[in-house]
């Protein structure tokens, strides 16, 4: 059996045995799915559970749709995307910045060293108690959880991505004259820093979506604000809507990610 | 004939850990203008240091370095490393146009003298590649394009070919000599190749000790256009070979 197929395997371009194999790898994925939609709609529908415990997955569509007229659905969106880049951006700001100061100057690095010790175990939700009482249930609150959130993942990715970058690099910049903190930061560091950076962003991207949830559910108008009212009238077909507006829009910002990150490193080999 | 470089006494100690090494001493070198010298020696006699010092990447502990160069430019020298460096997130053209940033120059500009620059090298056709797409021979000639391109007056070498393959470094070895006939520029080329040496140069300076320092420096007479079967003098190729490997053979055999 094992020598027909060592036999058969020259007679297969490289590239199309890519592409059947591509195929087939997309053809399981879907039949994966469909099995995993089958059983889920079979437990509700043979009793198994209580549909109000469970839904399957066909009284999805018209909760969807009954979010979607009374125009819930597309305020939950909105609330919960600008939260999520706010905190996103704001996050991310701070994170590089402190990561490449700490991560190009030791006396930075030592400052802060004890600090960073002391706070980074903290979760970001830890912070819900200061964060309402800073800024009351209002989306401020909830940009600052996700900010938190964000800033010690690409706070360490960029620290760490500075710490690596290759001296002979430095030295590079040296031999040419440019000796000065800004000129090896924009010539050497951050785009050396790069690939570094973005995989903590990425990272990050993914923390944010997270930390919206939770800093939602404590009652700042958005996805998770929505799940939790709907869950209180145990309307779990919403809830279910909502889990999967969330999946969604992770899955649409990550490839969207993705794409940038592929264009900002096309250098790479 | 008056001197581009002036090297006095020059001594450079390093200290690591609490411990000192004193990787030169005593070191004088007069380089005239428009010389192609080569420094020979063994590993870690400290040729590369001089040259550090002379980029500036390293600081004389003792002695004194005169730079005479005619232009108040600010970027008198230039160096080639061992390794090309070139930095993996810009084109070849933008690589090669590194050093003339901060200088008040246009991006237009800056390409265009780049793009002369890999011109002289023979690679004006690749300056919109990544340096991952190109051979270890081209990354090299794109690395000495970045030095020319900032119009240096002495070019630094450290070991600029050792890293090559036999075919690549002997077309980058003549197509050097080329340069250095058209451009006129003072050559400070580092390595521990003794047919390299005598083969590129006019004068030949060979370092030797703990620390190091220079014994010996010869002129190098053989007419150009050299051929690589010509034979350099035999005398002075045994006197380097004498100082380098005590009669072991070449420094190469030393250095690995």
């Amino acid at each position: 059996m094992a020598l027909t197929e060592t036999a058969a395997l020259p007679a297969v371009p490289a590239a199309r045995r890519a592409r059947l194999n591509a195929f087939s790898s997309v053809g399981l994925g879907a039949a994966g799915l469909l099995a995993f939609l089958l059983i889920w709609q079979a437990v509700p529908s043979l009793g198994l559970v209580n549909p109000m415990m469970l839904p399957g997955p066909l009284a999805i569509p018209a909760a969807f749709q009954s979010e979607l007229a009374s125009g819930m659905w597309f305020s939950a969106v909105t609330g919960s995307l600008s939260h999520y880049t706010l905190g996103l951006v704001a996050g991310s700001a701070l994170g590089i910045a402190l990561g490449v100061l700490t991560g190009m100057s030791r006396v930075a690095e030592d400052l802060t060293a004890w600090v960073v010790r002391v706070l980074r175990p903290i979760p970001g939700l830890a912070w819900a108690p200061f964060a309402i009482i800073w800024f009351g249930v209002t989306p401020s609150a909830a940009v600052f959880i996700i900010t938190i959130s964000v800033f010690w993942i690409v706070f360490f990715a960029a620290h760490g991505a500075v710490r690596a970058v290759d001296r002979d690099l430095l030295e590079v910049a040296e031999a040419f004259g440019f000796r000065a903190a800004h000129e090896k930061l924009f010539k050497i560091y951050l785009p050396a820093a790069m690939p570094g950076i973005l995989v903590g962003l990425r990272t990050a991207l993914g923390q944010a979506w997270m930390a919206v949830v939770a800093a939602e559910i404590f009652g700042v108008p958005g996805l998770g604000h929505r799940m939790i009212e709907a869950s209180a009238l145990l309307a779990t077909d919403i809830v279910i809507v909502y889990m999967l507006t969330m999946a969604a829009l992770y899955g649409l910002l990550d490839s969207l990610f993705l794409l940038l990150q592929n264009w900002l490193l096309r250098w790479k080999a | 004939m008056e001197s581009v470089i002036n090297i006095q006494g020059l001594g450079l100690t390093f200290e690591r850990d609490g411990r000192r090494t004193e990787v030169l001493r005593g070191l004088d070198l007069a380089i005239p203008r428009g010389a192609f010298v080569a420094i020979v020696g063994a590993s870690g006699v400290g040729k590369s240091t001089l040259l550090r010092v002379l980029i500036g990447l390293a600081q004389a502990s003792a002695g004194k370095v005169t730079l005479d160069t005619h232009s108040a430019q600010r970027q008198p020298v230039a160096l080639v490393f061992q390794d090309s460096r070139l930095l993996p997130w810009r084109r070849v053209i933008d690589n090669v146009a590194f050093g003339l940033e901060g200088r008040g120059l246009s991006r237009s500009d800056r390409h265009a003298k780049a793009l002369d620059a890999l011109g002289i090298v023979g690679l004006a056709h690749l300056a919109r590649r990544w340096p991952h797409q190109l051979s270890g021979g081209q990354r090299q000639r794109v690395a000495l394009a970045r030095a020319l391109a900032v119009e240096p007056e002495v070019l630094l070498m450290d070991e600029p070919f050792s890293a090559l393959d036999a075919i690549s470094r002997e077309s980058l070895q003549d197509e050097l000599t080329r340069i250095w006939q058209v451009t006129g520029k003072t050559i400070l080329f580092v390595t521990h190749d003794i047919e390299e040496a005598t083969y590129l140069a006019d004068r030949v300076v060979v370092l030797a000790g703990a620390p190091g320092r220079t014994v010996a420096d010869h002129v190098i007479n053989t007419p150009r256009p050299r051929r690589r079967d010509d034979d350099a003098d035999a005398a002075i190729v045994a006197d380097i070979r004498r100082h380098l490997g005590g009669g072991k053979g070449s420094a190469l055999a030393e250095a690995a």
